[in-house]
């Protein structure tokens, strides 16, 4: 055939060129993303141009940009892919900053797209202008500006590479509008590889096998894990269920970490830290190894650091070399992927023929098991009032045999919720751990809610955390999620008021909140259902009601007891072994000075 | 009573090796102003072109962990491609440069004249009541320097920061 017309050479070399906003879209798909969600506004147009003519990417619109981080967080995390946020220029970027904090204290994979104003206008305090990458650099794993539409797809596949390898955590791409209008050359995700940021995950095999030589010699041994195996993948939580099976260890968890042993397992001695179990403190208190597999010794954990398990030789596997020594040294360190850590040892295990020393360890067991005897979470019931711990148990029974995940928002009922909660399987708990954010619960439940749907989501809420974005209760009726937000009500800002019951005399500074809304009919005008329980016979039907809602958000209004604490807890400043179990217990005596200026 | 941690403090140059972009120095200002660690001396310049590659020496003082955390929290960053603890890995030679202006006549102009010949300082400005001294050295000899010729008239100071470099015939990168 004769090619009569043959366009000139640049001419077809330029119409393979697409414009930012499609180089986005087209990069967003080859990297396997179906979900985005986001907020438009001017600095973005273009993008969501480009949205608006495909179906293979879906945006979810929330009601604030902070909504937008915490959903893409929830979606990360109950699916282990990378959640992406796309907002606009100014305050888009802004309300995005917290979740972003968020999302680098928890370690979770995010890429957020943001808006900039045109390149020749930044810097000139143009209309929703902000130093956006100046902004967010100290609360990102990494950020980018992009000036030119052909380095736009390298930058936005190396940025999934960042978000998702070695510690995980958010990444943003700032994207002037003249950028996402301009002609750009197209890479597909084979054709970058990242120059320089390859990250260790091999462990060293000489310190792994030093490691397993400890382990096997250990008479009162720990397993300290930590939400580094729900961020290692499904394969870790394997591998630690069968590297505890093999030995027979006890195995704790930080809060992060919940679900990657089945808290229904006998090994499992709850979680611990500030408010974890009696067992788990005085086990980590007590022990001679303590393997820590994936968790940073947070502040929240170790209470006094010069009392932190004071008698133990500790090894320490962690993905982030910058996470060993920073604040327990440790006696063998070891740099690479916890999953693959794991599987190691086991292999090591296997092949030096090691086994437990069975005398030792039932003696450990047996003092273990006195510790837990103590029945460190029982509280006083009543059949007059709905205690808040009540209310969680009955949901447990209830959502029994039923695939749930939980999600929460911080203070009290947080702490409640991962102390009564059942956690079996990783990646179905997803609560605010580093920041503390409140207001994380909501959109991370409709985050995991849209990644799992037909599934039982469950914010399990305080009234103060739930007003901090209740407007995405908009965004789950818009979209007929059903996500459940279950308020436990006691009208404080419960964790606040515990400390000043506590620590501060009992001065109640700005812990009540006065003017409350009616969560029932808040619930009613925003199109969701909403139910209530004031007294411990009305919880049963209350919940079941919840259940049987599927087409929209439910908001549970649980009335509980006001005065409520929660416990155990390790005062601040004191060491594992001085947890108090009850308010029989006086604490402030318990705080010593140099406990007050903790948090 | 006094701080523990500060006697055990131990004063070490560390360069980094970083991408030649935007906002990197920015990255390691604020890393160091975020997690509260001291810069004695900040020095960057691009040093290779093609490679785009820039190089970044600081001088920290902190206690040995301090000093391990800064390693490893530099390692973090992503434009960061090589960090050596200069000062632990093995023989160094640091230098900085300094330029100082002197304003004297009579005696206390010979004198400053002098004092820069004995330290072989370069006079690379002259008028008739003024001078410019130029001088290298280490950061202590920069100070003793500074020191004999201040009450000579010294009105102005301005110094590189510290450069380090390991001795023998490797490069760290």
């Amino acid at each position: 055939m004769l090619n009569i017309n043959p366009k000139p050479k640049q001419q077809a070399e330029h119409d393979k060129k697409i414009n930012g906003a499609d180089i986005l879209v087209k990069a967003l798909r080859d990297q396997g993303v179906d979900t985005i969600f986001g907020y438009p506004g001017g600095a973005v147009l273009p993008i969501y141009d480009a949205i608006f003519k495909q179906n293979d990417i879906r945006h979810i619109l929330v009601r604030q940009e902070g909504g937008a981080v915490h959903a893409a967080e929830g979606y990360a995390r109950s699916t282990g892919k990378v959640g992406v946020v796309l907002v606009t220029s100014g305050p888009g970027a802004t309300n995005a900053v917290t979740g972003l904090a968020d999302a680098l204290l928890d370690s979770i994979p995010v890429v957020c797209f943001t808006g900039q104003v045109p390149t020749h206008l930044i810097g000139n305090d143009a209309f929703q202008e902000c130093d956006t990458t100046g902004i967010t650099r100290p609360c990102t794993k990494h950020n980018y500006l992009v000036k030119d539409a052909n380095k736009l797809a390298r930058v936005i596949h190396e940025a999934f590479h960042v978000a998702r390898s070695g510690r995980p955590g958010p990444v943003v791409i700032d994207i002037p509008k003249d950028v996402q209008l301009s002609p750009g050359d197209y890479l597909s995700p084979a054709q970058v590889t990242h120059p320089t940021y390859q990250p260790k995950t091999m462990p060293d095999m000489d310190a792994i096998e030093r490691a397993v030589d400890l382990i096997a010699d250990a008479e009162r041994p720990i397993f300290y894990t930590g939400g580094g195996i729900i961020n290692s993948g499904p394969r870790a939580s394997e591998a630690l269920r069968k590297f505890a099976k093999l030995t027979g260890y006890p195995v704790t968890s930080t809060l992060m970490g919940l679900g990657a042993f089945p808290a229904s397992d006998p090994q499992w001695v709850g979680m611990l830290g500030m408010h974890g179990t009696y067992e788990a403190n005085l086990t980590m208190h007590g022990c001679d190894v303590m393997i820590n597999l994936g968790a940073r010794f947070d502040d929240r954990v170790t209470g006094k650091l010069s009392e932190f398990a004071p008698h133990s030789k500790k090894i320490h596997v962690d993905i982030d070399a910058s996470s060993i020594n920073k604040t327990v040294v440790v006696d063998i360190p070891i740099v690479g992927d916890v999953g693959t850590a794991i599987e190691m040892m086991i292999k090591v295990w296997e092949k030096k023929k090691h086994s437990a020393n069975k005398t030792a360890l039932a003696k450990w067991w047996a003092q273990i098991n006195e510790w837990r005897a103590r029945k460190c979470l029982a509280y006083k019931k009543s059949d007059k009032i709905i205690k808040p711990q009540y209310a969680l148990e009955r949901l447990r029974d209830l959502t029994k045999g039923t695939e749930t995940f939980i999600t929460t928002e911080v203070g009290q009922h947080q702490m409640w919720a991962a102390q009564f909660m059942p956690f079996d399987e990783p990646n179905h708990w997803m609560t605010s751990g580093g920041l503390g954010t409140m207001g994380y619960g909501l959109p991370a439940a409709i985050g995991a809610q849209l990644a799992h749907p037909g599934k039982l989501v469950i914010d399990i809420a305080g009234e103060a955390s739930i007003l901090m974005n209740i407007q995405e209760m908009s965004t789950a009726v818009q979209y007929r999620l059903p996500v459940k937000i279950f308020i436990l009500n006691n009208q404080w800002m419960g964790m606040v008021r515990q400390w000043q019951e506590l620590i501060h005399g009992g001065r109640y500074s700005e812990s009540y909140t006065a003017a409350l809304p009616d969560f029932v009919k808040l619930a009613e005008a925003f199109g969701g259902v909403g139910l209530r329980a004031r007294t411990p016979d009305e919880l049963d039907g209350v919940i079941k009601q919840m259940m049987a809602v599927n087409d929209r958000p439910c908001i549970v209004d649980v009335c509980v007891d006001e005065k409520e604490n929660c416990y155990p807890m390790i005062p601040s400043g004191r060491a594992h072994n001085e947890m108090i179990l009850s308010s029989d217990q006086d604490i402030s005596s318990k705080t010593p000075d140099e406990g007050l200026v903790l948090v | 009573m006094t701080d523990p941690t500060i006697i055990n403090q131990q004063r070490h140059v560390f360069s980094v090796i970083v991408d030649d972009e935007p906002g990197v120095l920015a990255r390691v200002v604020g890393l160091f102003s975020g997690r509260g660690y001291n810069i004695d001396s900040l020095t960057v310049a691009s040093v290779d072109k093609v490679k785009a590659i820039s190089r970044i020496t600081i001088v920290s003082c902190a206690t040995p962990q301090i000093l391990e955390q800064i390693e490893a929290q530099l390692n973090r960053l992503v434009p960061v491609r090589k960090v050596v603890d200069l000062t632990s890995a093995g023989p160094m030679l640091e230098r900085e440069t300094a330029l100082l202006k002197v304003n004297s006549m009579g005696e206390k102009r010979i004198e400053a004249l002098r004092i820069a010949d004995v330290f072989h300082a370069k006079t690379i400005d002259a008028t008739l009541e003024s001078f410019i001294f130029e001088f290298s050295g280490t950061n202590e000899e920069i100070n003793n320097f500074v020191e004999l010729i201040t009450p000579l008239g010294l009105i102005e100071v301005v110094r590189s920061g510290v450069l380090g470099i390991a001795r023998g015939s490797k490069a760290i990168f």
